[in-house]
């Protein structure tokens, strides 16, 4: 692969990372995540 | 100096990859009352993703597990695009690449420990192998976004299935130690605990004569992080001027990657065993800003001998 080539997509893919960790904080997606993570999740441990 | 221990913490016999899987495994589980406690932890923390495949649900994890909050995400109310998890997925994945799968998972350092128990190895043929490693890019495909996003239940939510079915990191992180210290719980255990039992039970055992058979086969973080393997910022470098050809390298690596062909490939998890054994240490690591410097090191650059 060309270097030019490995050279956009490693610097586009941290932007692109960058921008939707930004939109999701935006959106709060973030207290989603943790409203999920802070209670058992009881399929995850297979109580179901 | 030989190569075959370069990568050993001095006068320790352990390797630097071995030190930071064990920090990286305590760091991620820090909570450790809620052992004790049969409870998880409920501070701020949760509020992040980590990089690899850790429940949630275990009793001393403070972070998030990326593949259960997508799924969460994906199969939730209004079911809308997860930007905030992919957005980690992809920081953790451009970074270091697999690199999160040799260095930082706790499960992968759970099948590493197990495949030093003395047995019989077993070398699974190509014809099985390379097929079966496709497995890991379906089963992230179907169970980790698919279903969640369109097996949708009437109350307009959807189960984890890969936590659910499969996964045996929040059996064994999250399951076993909050049964063990939680009554209600166990009582509460039925049919699909002894399923997510018996999974478990066979990746383990199969990591006993087979070198991270999870990680090769059905992993759906690493398949996620094997799409960034080639573009990471943390890179294996192979000096191809210094590379005699012994293959030393593919004879040592655990995901029998072809080393001196593309040492960058998608199954490489950055352990660095090839390092190790080089015998002219002609492979090397580290994070790279120029990709021109990852595959080889131009001759110029190199010290006068």
């Amino acid at each position: 692969m060309k270097d030019r080539t490995v050279l956009l997509a490693r610097y586009g893919l941290l932007a692109a990372a960058a921008v939707f960790i930004a939109v999701g904080l935006l959106r709060r997606e973030h207290l989603g995540v943790m409203e999920k993570a802070v209670r058992i999740c009881l399929e995850c441990i297979g109580i179901g | 100096m030989s190569g075959m221990h370069r990568n050993r913490i001095k006068g320790k016999g352990i390797s630097l990859q071995r030190v930071v899987q064990l920090a990286s495994a305590a760091l991620l589980n820090g909570y450790a009352v809620g052992f004790q406690r049969g409870k998880i932890f409920t501070g701020g923390s949760k509020a992040l993703c980590v990089p690899v495949l850790n429940c949630y649900s275990c009793p001393g994890a403070l972070g998030a597990c990326p593949i259960g909050s997508l799924q969460a995400a994906l199969g939730g109310k209004g079911h809308r695009f997860p930007f905030y998890v992919f957005g980690m997925l992809m920081l953790f994945g451009i970074l270091l690449g697999r690199g999160v799968c040799g260095l930082l998972c706790p499960f992968g350092l759970v099948q590493d420990l197990l495949h030093k128990i003395p047995v019989p190895k077993l070398k699974v043929p190509k014809r099985i192998d390379r097929p079966a490693r496709y497995l890991k890019y379906a089963v992230f495909l179907v169970l980790v976004i698919l279903l969640p996003a369109f097996a949708v239940s009437g109350s307009g939510i959807s189960s984890p299935y890969f936590c659910k079915y499969l996964c045996p990191a929040g059996t064994l992180e999250g399951g076993i130690p909050l049964l063990l210290s939680n009554s209600g719980l166990r009582q509460a255990a039925g049919l699909l605990f002894q399923w997510k039992v018996l999974v478990l039970v066979v990746i383990l055992a199969a990591s006993a004569v087979i070198h991270r058979p999870f990680c090769k086969y059905l992993c759906p973080l690493g398949a996620f992080y094997a799409a960034f393997n080639r573009f990471s910022f943390f890179q294996m470098r192979l000096d191809r001027e210094k590379c005699v050809g012994c293959k030393k390298c593919e004879a040592s690596c655990p995901m029998n990657v072809e080393v001196t062909r593309e040492i960058n490939g998608t199954e490489c998890i950055r352990c660095g065993k090839c390092r190790s054994v080089c015998p002219t240490q002609a492979i090397s690591s580290g994070f790279s800003w120029d990709p021109g410097k990852t595959e080889s090191i131009p001759r110029e650059e190199k010290p006068e001998l």
